[in-house]
């Protein structure tokens, strides 16, 4: 990564900056400032989309740090957002508590039950690994279909799905989240910068740090005095206590939810975010996030655009969408590995560096 | 002991025996691609599916021309095996290949997004409607129903005898790929390949073409354990790849790289599943291999065969 030149530090404090050049603090303003102003200028149905991006990018960033940070391979994202929904909604559908902490609560149930499925990597790695977690994202699915009081009603028909009452906040019904898209937001992105800042220090802390070593070898780690099995099961905790946050929004996101929202095709597409977004750095998931969550939207503009408005060629429309964005989406999966495995967040880089020392090379 | 029970047990024991053998032939493809090339392929399910497409097109066309059922069915076969060999060269070559010496979390990255592209243009270019193939592909012998009698029990034990054409055809592939594997100067470089890709590269092995011969040798197991499916489930259908999921427990339970994990995994595992859906709870078919998995790999890390890995820093 070129940097910018002329930059002299003097004293620590400035040296350990996230960001110490005024270019970088330019876009910092310019990003949250964007963030502001979002609610104000879309419209409801891209709000929503904006919204599940924001979820998306929380749930990105939690499984980057146990994938991307600590190199421990998972395909139980979608488990773990299954545990954070369903405690947040079991939670406020049984005990009536209020959203904030259901969503707390919903994080550190997370927490403990990740670091449990976390435990087969004391033994495990890498494909092994893998398919144990796949164990653990079968028998979640399993226990949501199977367990009965999960099990609801919508309209008087019997379900899989579980209600969301979405409890008034201090008795107040304007305080729900399901029913205002601004509100959850505020609240979601707010949870984001949070999350995004958090981890970003949490890599500069010993226990990242340990992550890392992990990641890049881990019985050399263990030789250094990492404690494999302590920093392991953490990895496995810390990641899911933040996957749990993007499950409860989830859950509070809507009035019901039920467990294909929960499959192993959620997991393959969060760990595309990770893929296409770059391992192992909060930036790259929230443009993962972002382009994962945005691509299918933007194929179906780009297909309406594209066909008539005769039903005949409506109904061609509707059956060949499906399949052309799953396509696309594995197209873009192969193309990132072989082209940039870095990811997007390696070309935003590239881009930048261009720029600053434009017009040479280098 | 009453009858009813017997008999039970026996159709259990019997589902369970011919599923094995599917399991079995599904997670051979899986386990020798990872012997020879360290990658584990998440696209399996989708080559299954792409072949029972393939081989149901090719039915379609062989029946259209009139001939008799027999020798359309050997045609179709032959190419379905060429064809699926041209689909394993090609994704080796464009795919896999870029991705040689990467993280395992790229491989496994890569082949999913693989199983998307074929998931998408199998659907495009056939829908997502089940399709019945035009004629059965079970030889005359062995289309016929078992009738097994027994006093007191309330009804006959009525077996279908095409469930055996699973085994056989296992079985006539595995001893086709011992051979292989014994004999042949591709199939001994193939294993040379396995046990030390350095040696073997100076020892003259030439590691493309071993690679490209292991994509489209499971390339064609895939396609013809999709046609199976196609012709036990009577019909080719988007179904098809969630067969192949059911595949991963056998593959770490036998262990990743052992053939012959592979053909006992399939079996325990499927035996599993029947026994427990049949005699505790239907639902429990999908999670029971996962959670006798999680116990396996508690005791045996690297499954009940796998070799283990001595890892130096």
């Amino acid at each position: 990564m070129a940097t910018q030149s002329g930059i002299y530090h003097q004293t620590y404090a400035s040296d350990m900056q996230l960001r110490p050049t005024t270019m970088q603090r330019v876009r910092l303003v310019l990003v949250a400032a964007l963030l502001v102003i979002i609610p104000f200028v879309v419209d409801s149905s891209t709000q929503r989309l904006v919204n599940t991006v924001v979820i998306a990018a929380i749930g990105a960033i939690g499984l980057n740090v146990l994938v991307g940070y600590t190199g421990q391979i998972s395909l139980g994202q979608g488990a773990f957002l299954a545990i954070g929904a369903y405690s947040c909604g079991l939670l406020q559908a049984y005990l009536n508590v209020p959203w904030p902490i259901a969503l707390l609560a919903a994080a550190f149930i997370s927490a403990l039950l990740g670091g449990l499925i976390g435990l087969p990597s004391l033994r495990l790695k890498g494909l092994y690994l893998a398919v144990a977690t796949l164990a653990a994202q079968q028998i979640v699915d399993w226990v949501i279909i199977n367990w009965d009081p999960i099990d609801g009603e919508i309209n008087g028909r019997a379900t899989d799905a579980l209600r969301i009452p979405g409890n008034a906040l201090f008795g107040n019904a304007d305080l729900r989240l399901n029913n205002n898209d601004t509100l959850f937001y505020i609240v979601a992105a707010a949870i984001l910068v949070v999350v995004a800042i958090a981890t970003t220090n949490l890599f500069r802390t010993h226990i990242g740090r340990a992550f890392v070593a992990i990641r890049d070898q881990d019985i050399a780690a263990e030789v250094m005095g990492v404690n494999l099995h302590r920093y392991k099961v953490l990895a496995f905790m810390v990641s899911s206590f933040i996957v749990g946050i993007a499950g409860a929004l989830l859950a509070l996101q809507s009035t019901a939810i039920s467990f294909e929202r929960f499959s192993l095709s959620v997991s393959i597409e969060y760990l595309a975010m990770i893929i296409i977004g770059g391992l192992g750095t909060v930036s790259g998931s929230i443009y993962g996030a972002t382009f994962i969550v945005v691509l299918p939207e933007v194929l179906r503009s780009i297909g309406r655009m594209l066909t008539g408005t005769d039903a005949a060629s409506l109904s061609e429309f509707n059956r060949v969408l499906p399949f052309v964005q799953e396509g696309v989406f594995g197209v873009v999966i192969v193309a990132t590995l072989i082209i940039e495995p870095e990811g997007i967040q390696r070309i935003w880089r590239n881009i930048k560096d261009y720029f600053r020392l434009w017009p040479f090379s280098y | 002991m009453d009858p009813n029970e017997v008999l039970k047990f026996l159709r259990l024991t019997y589902t369970g025996f011919s599923d094995g053998a599917l399991l079995a032939l599904i997670a051979l493809g899986l386990v020798l691609v990872f012997k020879s090339t360290d990658v584990i392929n998440f696209a399996h399910g989708e080559f299954m599916l792409l072949g029972g497409f393939v081989g149901y097109q090719l039915l379609t066309i062989t029946a259209s021309w009139g001939i008799d059922p027999t020798l359309g069915t050997i045609l179709s076969v032959a190419a379905l095996v060429a064809a699926m060999v041209i689909v394993g060269t090609l994704v080796e070559r464009l795919i896999l290949r870029p991705l040689i010496g990467e993280q395992i979390i790229s491989v496994i990255m890569v082949t999913i997004g693989l199983s998307s592209i074929i998931d998408a243009i199998v659907g495009l270019a056939w829908g997502t409607i089940p399709q019945p193939l035009p004629y059965s592909i079970v030889p005359a012998a062995l289309s016929g129903r078992w009738q097994i009698e027994m006093e007191g029990a309330r009804r006959p034990l009525n077996l279908p005898q095409e469930a055996m054409l699973t085994i056989l055809v296992v079985v006539i592939l595995v001893v086709l790929l011992m051979v292989f594997f014994k004999r042949s100067k591709y199939g001994i470089a193939m294993r040379a390949t396995a046990d030390d890709q350095q040696a073997a590269m100076s020892m003259g092995i030439s590691i493309r073409v071993v690679f490209g011969l292991t994509w489209s040798l499971t390339a064609v197991l895939a396609g013809i354990a999709g046609l199976l499916i196609g012709e036990l489930t009577n019909a080719v259908g988007g179904d098809i790849p969630v067969v192949g999921l059911r595949a991963f427990p056998v593959i770490i339970l036998g262990g990743l790289d052992s053939v012959a994990g592979a053909i006992v995994g399939g079996f325990t595992i499927a035996m599993l599943e029947t026994y427990a859906s049949g005699y505790i709870d239907p639902s429990l078919k999908n999670v029971v291999p996962y959670i006798a998995l999680l116990i396996i790999l508690m005791i045996k890390p690297y499954g009940l065969f796998g070799q283990k890995r001595i890892e130096r820093v």
